[in-house]
C-alpha cells in the first residue's frame, strides 16, 4: 500500500466532478428519450426539446449542462484485494473536489450555514461528502455525484409507526412528490427509502436516486412498489417542469435496510432531470477506467 | 397554444395578446436580477441605473468573468422564482417590467400585477444553463458590480426561450391549475394505490 501514488485519486476525484456537470449517463439520456416518446402534450413535449438541446451544447462545448455545480458527494467501494490508505483516499477526495472548481473553474455552490460566506472551494467542514463501502473485488470503485438544490431543498423524511403501514409511507411519497411541484426540475427520478434509522434511511433515499434509472430493486415486492408508485406520480399529470402532461417521473427507486421493530420511517430524495453522476474504477497499478 | 416570437422590450400589446400555455421565444434586451439585487432595490432603497421599462426580467446568479472592463458570459442558469415573490409586484408596478423568468412559478399577488399592469411570468426549463448560455450572445452591462453574482445584469440574447407562459395578464396561472388537477385525481389515484 505504501508505493500507490494517491496523486490519482486526486486527479480522479477532480475530473468526475467536471465529467459528472458536463456529461449525462447514457442511462438517463435514454430515460428522457423514452418520455418524450409518451409525451402527448405539446407544451410539455417543448420542455424535452430544450432538454435535449441543452445536452447537445453541453457534449458539443463540454461545458456544465446547469449552472448549479451542487453540493459534491463521493461514494466509495473499496475492494478486498485493493491496497488502501483510507486518510490519503479522504484527503485527496477533498482536494480533487476543490481543485475541480478551481481549475476548471465553474461556481462552487458550498456555504457556511450561518455566515453563508463562500470560500468558493465546494469543500469545507463535511464536504465533499464521502461514503465508503467495501466489496470482493480488486479495484477503488468512486461514484461521485453533485447534488443541485433545486431538487435537494425538495427532501422529505418521516417516522411513521408499524401500526401505519406500508400504505402510510406510499402516501407520504405521492404527497411528498406533489408538494414540489415544480421545483425540483421534473421529470427526474424520485429517491425513496424505508428502513433503518433516521439518518440512515435518508441516506438510503440518496443511494436510491444514484442507480441507473429505471434499475429495480432486486426485491421482488420492493420493485413492484417503485411501478406502482410511478404509476401514481405520473397520474397527477403534473409533468415536466410541473407545467402540466403526461411525465412527471423518469422512474421511483426505492432502497430498504432492517429496522426497528416498533419503527417505520420514511424518506423521499428527488432528483432533477439532470441526473448527474461519474464513476472512476481505479486499479491497484494506477490505471483508471472512468463511466457511470 | 399558440407560439411567438417577440422582441424586447416588450409594448403593452405584445404581452396582452399572450395566454397560459403558449410559448414564447424572444430576441433582445433581458436583465438578469436574483435575490440580493431586489433586497438592494427595494429593501434598502438603491434606484437602478438603467430603465426597466418594459423589459424581461430572469432569476439568475450567472457565472461571469471579467477580461479587462468586458464581462464575459461562463454559464448563465435559472433559480427558483418563489423566493423572490414579494418582489414582484413593485417590480412590475413602479418600474414597468413586463415580464419575468424563471422556474416554479409566483404567488397570487404577482399575478394580480401581472393582471393589473400588464406582464406575464414566463417559466424556462430548469437546469438548462447550457442552452440559455448560449441563447445570451452578449453581457452588455453589469450594475452594482459589489453584489455579484446577484448584482444587476443587462444581457442580449437570440431567439431566447422556449419559454411557456405559465402566469399571463389575464388572471391565469397554470402552476395552479395544474396542481388543482393534481389534487382532483388525487382520491382516485389514492385508491388505486390502496392509500384509503
Amino acid at each position: 500500500m505504501t508505493d500507490f501514488d494517491y496523486r490519482i485519486v486526486e486527479e480522479a476525484a477532480k475530473q468526475l466532478y467536471i465529467r459528472a456537470l458536463c456529461d449525462l449517463p447514457p442511462d438517463v439520456r435514454a430515460a428522457l428519450k423514452r418520455a418524450y416518446q409518451r409525451e402527448t402534450k405539446p407544451a410539455a413535449r417543448s420542455v424535452f426539446e430544450a432538454i435535449f438541446k441543452t445536452i447537445e451544447i453541453a457534449d458539443r462545448d463540454k461545458t456544465l449542462i446547469c449552472q448549479d455545480t451542487g453540493l459534491p458527494i463521493y461514494k466509495v467501494k473499496i475492494g478486498s484485494a485493493f491496497p488502501w490508505n483510507g486518510y490519503q483516499i479522504k484527503n485527496r477526495l477533498y482536494e480533487g473536489a476543490k481543485r475541480a472548481t478551481q481549475e476548471f473553474p465553474f461556481r462552487s455552490s458550498s456555504t457556511h450555514p450561518l455566515t453563508r460566506v463562500n470560500p468558493q472551494t465546494s469543500v469545507g467542514p463535511g464536504l465533499p461528502v464521502i461514503y465508503f463501502d467495501f466489496f470482493d473485488g480488486q479495484t477503488l470503485d468512486i461514484l461521485m455525484a453533485p447534488k443541485g438544490s433545486g431538487s435537494e431543498n425538495m427532501s422529505k423524511m418521516q417516522m411513521f409507526y408499524p401500526a401505519h403501514g406500508v400504505k402510510a409511507l406510499k402516501k407520504f411519497v405521492l404527497d411528498a412528490v406533489i408538494e414540489s411541484g415544480a421545483n425540483p426540475c421534473p421529470p427526474g427520478i424520485i429517491g425513496v427509502g424505508i428502513g433503518g434509522t433516521a439518518d440512515l434511511v435518508a441516506k438510503l433515499a440518496k443511494d436510491a436516486i444514484l442507480r441507473p434509472v429505471g434499475q429495480r430493486n432486486p426485491d421482488p415486492e420492493i420493485a413492484a412498489m417503485e411501478e406502482e408508485l410511478e404509476e401514481a406520480i405520473n397520474a397527477t399529470g403534473r409533468g415536466p417542469m410541473g407545467l402540466g402532461g403526461d411525465v412527471s417521473t423518469l422512474a421511483v427507486h426505492i432502497e430498504m435496510a432492517y429496522t426497528h421493530i416498533t419503527l417505520n420511517p420514511v424518506a423521499v430524495n428527488t432528483q432533477c432531470w439532470p441526473a448527474r453522476r461519474a464513476r472512476a474504477i481505479i486499479h491497484p497499478d494506477g490505471a483508471v477506467e472512468y463511466g457511470y | 397554444m399558440a407560439e411567438y416570437h417577440l422582441t424586447s422590450p416588450f409594448s403593452e400589446e405584445d404581452i396582452r395578446k399572450l395566454r397560459a400555455g403558449d410559448i414564447v421565444y424572444f430576441d433582445g434586451l433581458l436583465f438578469g436580477i436574483r435575490d440580493l439585487t431586489q433586497i438592494y432595490m427595494f429593501d434598502q432603497g438603491h434606484e437602478p441605473p438603467v430603465s426597466l421599462a418594459g423589459a424581461p426580467c430572469i432569476h439568475t446568479a450567472p457565472s461571469l468573468r471579467k477580461v479587462g472592463a468586458k464581462w464575459e458570459k461562463i454559464c448563465v442558469g435559472t433559480t427558483t422564482s418563489t423566493r423572490m415573490d414579494r418582489f414582484t409586484p413593485e417590480l412590475i408596478r413602479k418600474y414597468g417590467v413586463r415580464a419575468i423568468i424563471g422556474k416554479g412559478g409566483l404567488y397570487q399577488g404577482s399575478l394580480e400585477a401581472m393582471q393589473k399592469y400588464g406582464a406575464v411570468y414566463l417559466a424556462i426549463v430548469g437546469g438548462a444553463a447550457a442552452l440559455e448560455t448560449q441563447q445570451i450572445e452578449e453581457v452588455e452591462a453589469v450594475y452594482w458590480e459589489h453584489l455579484h453574482p446577484e448584482a444587476l445584469y443587462q444581457f442580449r440574447v437570440k431567439n431566447f426561450g422556449p419559454l411557456t407562459v405559465a402566469m399571463d395578464s389575464h388572471g391565469r396561472n397554470l402552476y395552479e391549475e395544474v396542481k388543482a388537477e393534481a389534487i382532483r385525481r388525487l382520491p382516485e389515484i389514492y385508491r388505486r394505490l390502496g392509500v384509503q
